[in-house]
């Protein structure tokens, strides 16, 4: 099994947070990952992009060009994403900000209103741990059963208290799409 | 029980295994793409009671080191492409006074201030010595993050075994790419054995006191030091050449690559060779020294090589060396910053093949 993700949207969405968290959740279940991101210097608002690769077989490139799943968590990232899914691959829109669908007819296109869910559960932030919870359900590729124990060591201490949040918004995004 | 695995950046994992084969000093001046490995030494080094200085410059990190290695301590810096050249005279006198030290370049788009994405465009530097006068240093190219922290950890022991510094040299992509890794066991520096050669503790051992300089006036004396450096040069090509071979037996056309260029050649091959079309990949671990002698043998079995480089063709010519006529050797290569995807190389393939 190889799944290759390209993750995109601006700074501030949590693109990174995404990646990290899918490949270390997908290193606890045993298997191979790379994750190479590139963003912009801006702190906030900027373009914010995440090659991402788990695999049951050592990784060979570790750019992804011809991506099995692509995550869309803004508009100005819909054309990337048009350009990077491979023939019959799968996009994941935040249709809370995306208005206009991708155009690859092939393409299976998944529409999940991270924002809306995500302020729904009390805090926007967390709109990417809600599209986590969609790839995971939609892709199989990462379970994510182990997640609690990762965010406990990936949370300072004062921010603890945020655990339980996360893995509902991951929740949340596995029954959006099921 | 199995070894932990944990996710950590390129440039993260090559200060974890630096801090484990028990450096004792490391001088630093940041630099994109590996600002990460100046700042986990600082977090790292500081708290181990260990020397960390962020130099005022890169000249004056290199002499740091000169001065930490001629003490007989492991002693490292790292930086990016423009930073490496700035330490290339440093270099040049640690080589002349045969001090070891490990030498990080987490190389970036040039030339001149060029971009801070990944480039393989150092070739040339990090293989014909770099700075003025006659030697060598010896050249790793890791093709990931794993790689990249078990050749640091090693980077140590081989500079002191033969004295002569070592350059890993990555990419800003290795460097700035998170990946699993098995960190190697942690040596305590203070258990590492002494120096003979090193100043400062000849006193106490009843000999004369170690001048460590690359100065020396007499021409007959500095040619019989650099005589003695090149035979230990020509032991090292016996010993230290390495590389990885992936599907070469059967192929027509193998790729010659390495570091993250290598790892793009390898999807390339599973796209051709799901094709049906019979491509190797040869991997050069060393880049100095070469693997010249292998590739050398694989010409004269009648292989014709690609060498795929994020440069304008450099190893290329060390590839066209070992072939010595004897196959064709042909060249791709991407610069600018930017890395080649599997699809395009496996494009340049389908074209060389006539398909």
């Amino acid at each position: 099994m190889t799944e290759k993700t390209f993750m995109a949207g601006f700074g501030g969405q949590g693109i990174i947070s995404l990646g990290q968290l899918w490949v270390y959740s997908a290193i606890k279940e045993g298997l191979k990952v790379t994750f190479f991101p590139f963003y912009g210097a801006e702190k906030r608002g900027g373009i914010a992009r995440a090659s991402v690769i788990v695999s049951s077989d050592e990784i060979k490139s570790p750019i992804v060009t011809s991506a099995d799943s692509v995550v869309v968590m803004n508009q100005d990232s819909v054309q990337i994403a048009e350009k990077v899914c491979k023939e019959g691959g799968t996009i994941f829109v935040n249709s809370s900000l995306v208005k206009t669908d991708p155009a690859r007819p092939d393409a299976r296109i998944v529409h999940v209103p991270c924002n809306d869910i995500a302020l729904r559960l009390g805090d926007v932030r967390i709109a990417n741990m809600v599209m986590m919870g969609a790839l995971s359900k939609v892709t199989g590729a990462v379970k994510l059963d182990k997640l609690e124990s990762i965010l406990t060591s990936f949370f300072s201490s004062n921010k603890r208290a945020l655990i339980s949040l996360n893995i509902a918004a991951v929740e949340e995004g596995k029954k959006a799409v099921s | 029980m199995a070894e932990e695995i944990r996710l950590m950046k390129g440039n993260e994992a090559i200060g974890e295994a630096a801090v484990r084969a028990g450096c004792a000093a490391y001088f630093g001046y940041p630099i994109t793409p590996q600002n990460e490995l100046t700042a986990y030494m600082a977090r790292q080094m500081l708290a181990k009671g260990r020397t960390f200085i962020q130099a005022e410059s890169e000249v004056a990190a290199i002499n740091m080191v000169y001065g930490a290695s001629s003490t007989g301590v492991r002693a490292m810096t790292s930086s990016s492409s423009p930073g490496i050249s700035l330490k290339q005279e440093g270099i040049s006198y640690l080589c002349g006074a045969d001090l070891p030290a490990v030498i990080v370049n987490v190389a970036r788009s040039g030339p001149g201030l060029g971009g801070i994405s990944p480039s393989q465009g150092d070739y040339f530097q990090a293989t014909r010595g770099g700075g003025h006068g006659d030697y060598y240093t010896i050249v790793l190219a890791p093709k990931g993050v794993q790689e990249a922290a078990d050749l640091t950890y090693e980077a140590f022991s081989i500079s002191e075994k033969w004295r002569v510094p070592v350059l890993i040299l990555a990419d800003g992509l290795i460097g700035q790419m998170m990946e699993g890794v098995v960190l190697p066991e942690p040596i305590d520096p203070g258990t590492l054995p002494r120096k003979d050669w090193a100043v400062g503790h000849a006193a106490e051992m009843h000999r004369p006191y170690n001048h460590v300089t690359s100065l020396n006036l007499v021409p007959d004396e500095l040619e019989a030091a650099n005589r003695a450096r090149f035979e230990r040069y020509d032991q090292i090509k016996k010993e230290l050449v390495r590389y990885e071979e992936i599907d070469v037996e059967d192929a027509d056309l193998v790729f010659v690559a390495y570091g993250t260029a290598a790892r793009v050649c390898h999807g390339a091959l599973e796209m051709a060779r799901a094709a049906g079309m019979r491509v190797g990949l040869f991997r050069p671990i060393t880049l100095w020294p070469f693997p010249s002698v292998r590739l050398s043998e694989l010409a004269e079995q009648g292989k014709h090589f690609l060498s795929v480089e994020m440069s304008m063709g450099q190893m290329v010519e060390d590839v066209r060396l070992a072939a010595n006529g004897k196959a064709p050797v042909y060249f791709y290569g991407r610069s600018g910053g930017n890395v080649p995807s599997q699809e395009e190389v496996f494009a340049e393939v389908k074209r060389l093949m006539g398909l």
